[in-house]
């Protein structure tokens, strides 16, 4: 093919492409509906298709912040998100991932401080949901782990989340989780994410928690290190709601 | 390079809220079918189900990322993630679209239409010889539903896909509701474009829903949404392939406003019975 063919099928591509993710550009040349008429509607097909799909993709991935806005204003706001941040994979799992980004900084979302918080905490529960499954470190590997003849690994699927809202509270508000109602406490959350089989759980950490979860690749000795100087910190508390919660691998090989 | 071998009965296109009761008793179907990219995760529940179903049926593998029909170079990470999910599953099928969806690294996520033209079919069967290498798999090609035509084409669909299947000896896949959709969108005769279709190298057939909505004065527009029944006059264009055909590999895809199971299985119900007067008058 010549190389000016290309640059022109390019061209066209490239418009075809701006057109569908912008209703403000033009409807892209060398198209031959059935009537000139007519090009507009059909090409409003493949924009409704691409717009829409990319909105129940946010709407499907954040459930708990389209119920805070609504419906109305959550699809305003993801139509907006996907025209800014389209996807760059076919894995739609991996689209919106800075959609908690856009929040903080979207002006007519302002007056709901805490809807980034929520976002973030959706987006763990989805990679949680799809991350690598394990064996989960149960009670009995305990006397191992301390004797040091097992390691102490963070679970595939363990994600600690530091809010500064009260984000895990409104999450199950608005999934369902628990009853809607009054929020009293709006102080910050220390979240655990986490899905020893295939149910995502997620609960309050203890002070020092998150610390310990995100040092831990450095190792037990760092983990403990890094926890202690949270104020409040109390190991065998942390310890206790990671294992109770699986946080941690079971050890490849049984002691 | 390993061929199709779907068997030649009826598949649904696997939802996971139906999971429960496909598990509960064995399903008169014959496959599965599900999207690649929904497989593309590490683990947990999806990988779950799908190996479940994987023990008990045969799979069809049915990628919608690869954007085999456009101009870009195929991206050989999303190649890649394929290749592990046929790798992990060993499905008897792996099909693909006549379609586009990814420009300058943006992805659309939906089957975008290209102009079918002497150039394209160099493009298209590069791509298609590409993913056959990589996967080690005869690949089968998918029709669209389009809503617009390009002013440049000069090659009927029908012929692009054949003369795509000649050069790299890839399959196809018939999606008849496309088939209706497209001749109704542009005006043209379904059974003309059976006519001219090259039947033979048919691996699996699929049959959906579509919306009907208008264009202008009057005139039909039809969507390939995918959340309805498949439409009378796509049943009939069904019952014309197969007659010709013999019994072939026939999905049926309900992919929005997902029915209950007995809604699904029903339609599934309907076209095994179709399939079965094709086999006796094959016999």
């Amino acid at each position: 093919m010549t190389s000016l063919v290309l640059n022109i099928g390019h061209a066209r591509e490239a418009q075809f492409a701006a057109a569908c993710l912008d209703g403000a550009h033009p409807v892209p040349d060398g198209l031959a509906a059935p009537a000139a008429d007519r090009r507009e509607r059909r090409f409003a097909v493949y924009r409704n298709n691409v717009v829409v799909s990319l909105i129940d993709a946010l709407a499907a991935k954040y459930p708990a912040v389209a119920a805070i806005v609504g419906d109305d204003f959550f699809r305003a706001t993801a139509r907006l998100y996907a025209a800014a941040h389209p996807p760059r994979s076919p894995v739609m799992a991996q689209f919106g991932d800075a959609f908690a980004a856009f929040l903080a900084s979207f002006a007519p979302a302002a007056g709901l401080p805490y809807l980034a918080d929520v976002a973030r905490l959706e987006a763990l529960v989805l990679r949680a949901y799809h991350a690598a499954d394990a064996a989960t470190l149960e009670a009995r590997h305990l006397p191992a782990l301390a004797a040091g003849t097992v390691p102490l690994r963070r679970h595939p699927a363990a994600f600690a989340l530091r809010a500064d809202w009260p984000a895990l509270t409104l999450w199950r508000m608005n999934t369902g989780r628990e009853p809607l109602g009054e929020v009293t406490c709006w102080t910050a959350q220390d979240v655990l994410v986490t899905r020893p089989r295939f149910e995502v759980l997620a609960c309050l950490l203890p002070p020092g928690g998150g610390a310990f979860l995100a040092a831990l690749d450095a190792g037990p000795a760092s983990a403990a290190a890094a926890a202690i100087e949270v104020p409040g910190a109390q190991l065998p508390l942390i310890i206790e709601t990671l294992v109770r919660a699986g946080a941690f691998s079971a050890p490849e090989i049984e002691p | 390079m390993i061929a199709n071998a779907l068997p030649a009965g009826v598949g649904v296109g696997f939802k996971p809220q139906h999971f429960e009761a496909i598990a509960a008793a064995p399903q008169p179907l014959a496959f599965f079918e599900v999207h690649a990219e929904n497989y593309m995760g590490a683990g947990g529940l999806p990988h779950a189900q799908l190996a479940a179903l994987r023990r008990d049926y045969a799979l069809s593998v049915h990628g919608v990322g690869l954007g085999i029909g456009g101009l870009s170079a195929l991206d050989l990470d999303h190649l890649g993630r394929v290749r592990a999910v046929c790798a992990r599953y060993q499905p008897e099928s792996f099909s693909e679209h006549l379609a586009w969806a990814t420009h300058a690294g943006v992805f659309l996520n939906d089957l975008l239409p290209l102009p079918y033209t002497e150039d394209r079919l160099f493009v298209v069967a590069d791509h298609v010889d590409q993913v056959q290498e990589a996967l080690g798999r005869r690949l089968l090609l998918e029709n669209p539903a389009t809503y617009v035509t390009f002013a440049e084409s000069t090659v009927p669909e029908t012929d692009f896909l054949a003369e795509i299947a000649r050069r790299t000896g890839c399959g196809l896949l018939l999606d008849v509701n496309n088939v209706f959709v497209s001749a109704v969108n542009h005006g043209t005769d379904p059974v003309a474009y059976l006519d001219r279709f090259p039947l033979h190298l048919v691996g699996e057939i699929h049959l959906g829903g579509h919306a009907a909505a208008q264009d202008g004065e009057a005139a039909p527009l039809l969507i390939d949404a995918h959340g309805a029944p498949v439409a009378d006059p796509v049943w009939a264009l069904y019952g014309e392939v197969i007659r010709r055909t013999g019994p072939l590999a026939s999905l049926i895809e309900w992919d929005n406003d997902v029915p209950s199971w007995p809604v699904l299985r029903a339609e599934a119900e309907r076209a095994a019975l179709m399939l079965g007067g094709a086999r006796r008058a094959a016999a």
